[in-house]
């Protein structure tokens, strides 16, 4: 290899070349500029989502973004909200909370969104909160149960959606303290505020029965030692705060060491589709949903299996005509339960939005049901989603839930039934009936 | 006369220019928009840590697959010295490159002991096992999650309505220039020229009464000052350091970005920055016009940066600085020419 001595003349020549370059690549990106927010008009509203396509998070929750986006496109056909026909952009940022900074200020500042919908991830989406609030930016239904989206003090733009992990923790916790009083609990959690939170609420009901609690990073691929190490404890219930991969993965180390607890899996990593598909690459085709068959888990929303129920026949619908290459499952429901709460909030914001007025629209306690089972905690203090879970149990590769929906706050507040019926998707009247 | 004698001198030549770079970058981040500005400031660190790269590797004939490693000591120092301990920026930047050029000193031992493909393992073994600390030790480096650094906050004189991207960009191009102006004065220095001649025949090097080990040494700790630098920057434009921004690919990919700029060039080095930061992007933009499924769209940014690079060392074997240079030549008039090959 040859360097040439060069004149610095040269070498100015091409550091101007290249800034001239830069500069003239980025021209003209200037959005628009409205009178209200940036991201809506009069027949538009832009707004954004980070969420894994690919990397560890990717199975199962890469079909959330098209499943929410198969709603909207749903509702625009209907003819959007107050004329809007809703276009929803969502980025992959792998899971990586690098990346999601870099796609999160890409939306916010080149795409110029409305806002952040469903931005997935707790270990992600910890990273932008302070962005996009200081950027005054709604950061509407955090695709993640972290308690920590529940700080309207702080963290004004930023709403919880789906039940905190600490009320998932407490009402599994009060069901194993009713039902499996006495018995030994091991915990498998990751290791970041997902099952940390979940950790605590599990905590805050069974303290002395927990043996062993032992975390994963997302990212390990060996997690005998946790497994084994529960598994030494005696722990006759394993619970797990787990993403679907390390479900799967778990599982797959206890049934190798012959460990076989009472299985309790929190709702983000049961859905049985996602976990029975991964059991089965990871095994390379030897393992199904049978190592998660009769474990208790719990949900807020309908089961997704359950046909009748008006909001699944509805999603059904929606996903066959807009989203049929997706499987029908948890993942899809989600998706499509998230959309339904931005529409409603959209719906309650008023005729002409502006940023502030979707905070101030959920600030009201508007938007207090929807496809949940459960309502929304949704207030002026308070920005939690889902206020609760009923328990249901894995049965032939479904969720049965059973039981009734308990109701409680992520602090040290009592767990009550809720016991108010669920609204039909005609009667709360944000959509229209098929 | 005097003035003639006095732009002679290198540093004074380095200054010059360097000052007029810094302008025309103000200007340049005074035009674009936040956004841009954003990748004006990625630009920059990538560059700072390039530069630093392209001297080890391109004038003193070292190769290194562990700068993304490196970078990731300068990121975390950062992360801890202001994230935790609320420190300064410009003291937790200088610390950030005295912690990394320590750590450097240390690899450079080890690396002027091992050569070609053995030096590349030793340090592709550091590239591989450092972001793997933070996992193991959670509670000091936050894991996976990593640790949160509060955005920089431009200084109150400038206006409440100054973008943070464009302070983030300044900042950026401030470690940058500094990173620029250090190493073109090395290379035409007494340093810079053992560099040359311990890369070009080490034997010949000792002959004439160079320290080839020390030689080396020096290479890699200065090396390793700027990945630092360039990983502290990275860590306060991204306020975050987390080990998923220090994987191999990045290694990888400073390496591939120096060659594609042009080996040895500090112009080179910029090209390489400029080649990291836009050309996800443009795939971005390619992948999203032909709607590709995410398969395709995801592995879409690596298969372009390597047809790029294959197209580059093809066409243009010295890079694209060298191609710039080439073209510059031609278009010059032919006396001038001669002028430029005596010199």
């Amino acid at each position: 290899m040859t360097i040439s001595m060069r004149r610095p003349g040269l070498g100015l020549a091409g550091c101007l070349a290249a800034a001239a370059v830069f500069a003239a690549g980025c021209g003209n990106n200037g959005g628009s500029s409205s009178s209200s927010s940036p991201g809506i008009t009069k027949t538009s509203v832009k707004i954004g989502g980070h969420t894994p396509l690919t990397g560890p998070a990717a199975p199962g929750y890469s079909e959330i973004a098209p499943a929410a986006k198969a709603f909207f496109a749903y509702v625009n056909a209907q003819g959007g909200v107050n004329g809007r026909k809703i276009n929803y952009i969502y980025r992959d940022d792998g899971y990586n909370p690098t990346k999601t900074v870099s796609v999160v200020r890409q939306l916010v500042l080149q795409d110029k969104v409305f806002a952040i919908f469903n931005g997935l991830g707790t270990p992600t989406h910890t990273k932008v909160v302070d962005y996009l609030n200081t950027s005054k930016v709604p950061d509407l239904f955090v695709a993640s149960g972290c308690p920590c989206w529940d700080d309207a003090a702080s963290h004004p733009y930023t709403f919880g959606w789906q039940t905190s992990y600490q009320i998932e923790g407490k009402i599994l916790g009060d069901y194993i303290k009713k039902n499996f009083a006495g018995k030994k609990v091991g915990v498998f959690y990751q290791d970041d505020d997902f099952g940390q939170g979940g950790l605590t609420g599990l905590k805050e009901e069974i303290p002395s029965q927990i043996v062993a609690a032992k975390p994963y990073q997302p990212g390990d691929t060996n997690v005998a030692p946790q497994i084994t190490a529960i598994q030494k404890a005696h722990a006759d219930i394993l619970v797990d705060f787990t993403i679907p991969a390390y479900t799967a993965l778990g599982q797959l180390v206890s049934f190798k060491v012959g460990y076989k607890p009472t299985l309790f899996i929190s709702n983000v990593g049961a859905d049985p589709t996602t976990v029975g598909g991964l059991l089965k690459s990871f095994s390379k085709g030897k393992a199904s949903t049978a190592l998660i068959e009769g474990a208790y888990t719990e949900g807020y929303l309908p089961s997704v299996n359950d046909t009748s129920n008006p909001w699944i026949a509805l999603f059904k619908k929606i996903h066959d005509q807009y989203d049929a290459k997706a499987p029908f499952d948890g993942n899809v429901e989600y998706g499509m339960a998230a959309a339904y709460t931005f529409v409603a909030t959209l719906k309650a914001a008023g005729t002409n939005p502006t940023r502030q007025d979707m905070v101030d629209a959920l600030n009201s306690g508007k938007v207090a049901v929807g496809p949940g089972i459960v309502p929304y905690r949704y207030s002026k203090t308070d920005h939690g989603g889902y206020a609760g879970v009923q328990m249901g149990k894995i049965t032939n590769g479904q969720i049965k839930l059973f039981g009734q929906p308990m109701v409680t706050d992520p602090g040290s507040g009592a767990i009550t039934a809720y016991t108010k019926p669920q609204q039909s998707p005609g009667d709360a009247g944000v959509i229209k009936q098929p | 006369m005097r003035l003639a004698r006095l732009l002679d001198r290198t540093l004074v030549r380095n200054l010059l220019l360097t000052a007029a770079i810094a302008v025309v970058l103000l200007f340049v981040s005074l035009a674009i928009t936040p956004f841009n500005n954003l990748r004006l400031a990625s630009i920059a660190y990538y560059f700072t840590a390039l530069a630093g790269l392209t001297v080890l590797t391109g004038l003193n004939g070292q190769i290194s697959l562990g700068h993304g490693a490196l970078m990731a000591v300068g990121a975390y120092t950062v992360a801890i010295l202001v994230g935790r301990d609320g420190w300064a920026l410009v003291p937790a930047l200088v610390a950030a490159t005295v912690v990394t050029a320590a750590i450097g000193s240390v690899l450079g031992v080890v690396a002027a002991r091992l050569r070609g493909p053995y030096l590349a393992g030793a340090t592709l073994a550091f590239a591989v096992g450092l972001p793997g600390l933070a996992d193991r030790y959670p509670h000091a480096f936050g894991g996976e999650n990593g640790l949160i650094i509060p955005p920089p906050q431009p200084p109150a004189g400038l206006g409440s309505a100054f973008p943070l991207e464009r302070w983030e960009a300044w900042i950026a191009c401030a470690t940058a220039l500094i990173a620029f102006l250090a190493l073109s004065n090395l290379q035409r220095s007494r340093v810079g020229r053992a560099m040359r001649a311990v890369r070009d025949d080490e034997v010949a090097a000792q002959l004439a009464g160079l320290d080839v080990a020390r030689t080396q040494v020096t290479a890699f700790i200065v090396s390793a000052a700027c990945a630092g630098l360039g990983g502290g920057a990275l860590a306060v434009v991204t306020q975050l350091a987390a080990p998923g921004a220090f994987t191999l690919v990045l290694s990888l990919s400073l390496l591939t970005g120096i060659v594609l700029g042009g080996l040895g060039s500090l112009p080179g080095a910029l090209w390489g920055a400029i080649a990291l930061v836009m050309l996800p992007s443009w795939s971005d933009d390619i992948a999203n016009s032909f709607s590709l499924s995410t398969d395709v769209q995801s592995n879409l940014p690596l298969a372009l940066y390597g047809v790029v690079l294959m197209g580059v060392i093809v066409a243009a074997p010295e890079g694209i600085q060298g191609a710039v240079r080439r073209l510059g030549r031609r278009l010059r008039p032919r006396s001038s020419m001669s002028h430029e090959e005596a010199a």
